[in-house]
């Protein structure tokens, strides 16, 4: 297992009622796999993770990443919605 | 040329227009271009009953994100400066959101600089807004347009 600390902006934020969030996964887990396992925690949580689709954004360790994208020990994993900054 | 640290900045203050013009125009070199572009919460949605916006972001990614873009800026185009200050916090119609300054030897390239710095910008950096109607809260929705103004460069 490891260690995964997890961050939630925006709307997505506000409905999980979450911002942040440490977790443990199986070691090897994918962006996809940690979604997986987040959707497990709650209705909202299953509505938003399930099904993760093309606008959910993620970030690793704060760069860009794909749901194919795999986690190491104490990374960092941001879901968030398109931004809308400027 | 190139930039230093101090030339993104992310504040919950307001920003202060003219001083930030003051400092685009400062120890600007050789350039003989200088452009400044201020973004601000438009009036106009008062009308709608816009009372107030928020802005928040992911506070060292979004940093990160700022300092590619001002990167790629001064590779593409000869720039002596590039500024980039971006509001967050609690905003009023009016209040500027985000200022972009840049420095280059001719208009073009310092207009061009500040454009395409904005345009990554509103594509990239991680900002989120929320427009405030008295007690009701909407949170804004990225626009198709602002992709396809990223996607031309």
């Amino acid at each position: 297992m490891v260690k995964v600390k997890v961050l939630f902006f925006a709307n997505y934020r506000e409905l999980l009622d979450c911002n942040e969030l440490e977790v443990e996964i199986n070691k090897g887990s994918s962006v996809g796999q940690l979604c997986q396992f987040l959707s497990q925690k709650g209705d909202v949580w299953h509505q938003l993770f399930a099904n993760p689709g093309s606008t959910i954004k993620i970030a690793l360790n704060q760069e860009m990443a794909e749901l194919s994208s795999i986690i190491n020990e104490n990374d960092e994993v941001a879901f968030f919605p398109p931004v809308t900054g400027g | 040329m190139g930039h230093s640290p101090e030339n993104i900045i992310i504040t919950s203050e307001p920003l202060d227009i003219g001083e930030l013009t003051r400092q685009v125009h400062l120890n600007q070199g050789e350039s003989g271009a200088a452009v400044t572009f201020t973004g601000a919460v438009r009036v106009s949605a008062e009308e709608n009953g816009l009372t107030a916006m928020s802005l928040e972001h992911y506070p060292g990614m979004t940093e990160a994100q700022l300092a590619k873009i001002v990167g790629e800026a001064n590779q593409r185009w000869q720039l002596n400066k590039v500024m980039v200050v971006h509001r967050v916090g609690h905003l009023s119609p009016g209040e500027p959101i985000v200022f972009v300054g840049t420095c280059g030897l001719h208009r073009k390239e310092a207009f061009e600089a500040a454009e395409f710095v904005m345009d990554f910008l509103k594509q990239k950096a991680t900002f989120w807004k929320k427009e405030h109607y008295g007690s009701r809260e909407v949170w804004v929705e990225a626009k198709k347009t602002d992709a396809e103004a990223a996607e031309r460069w």
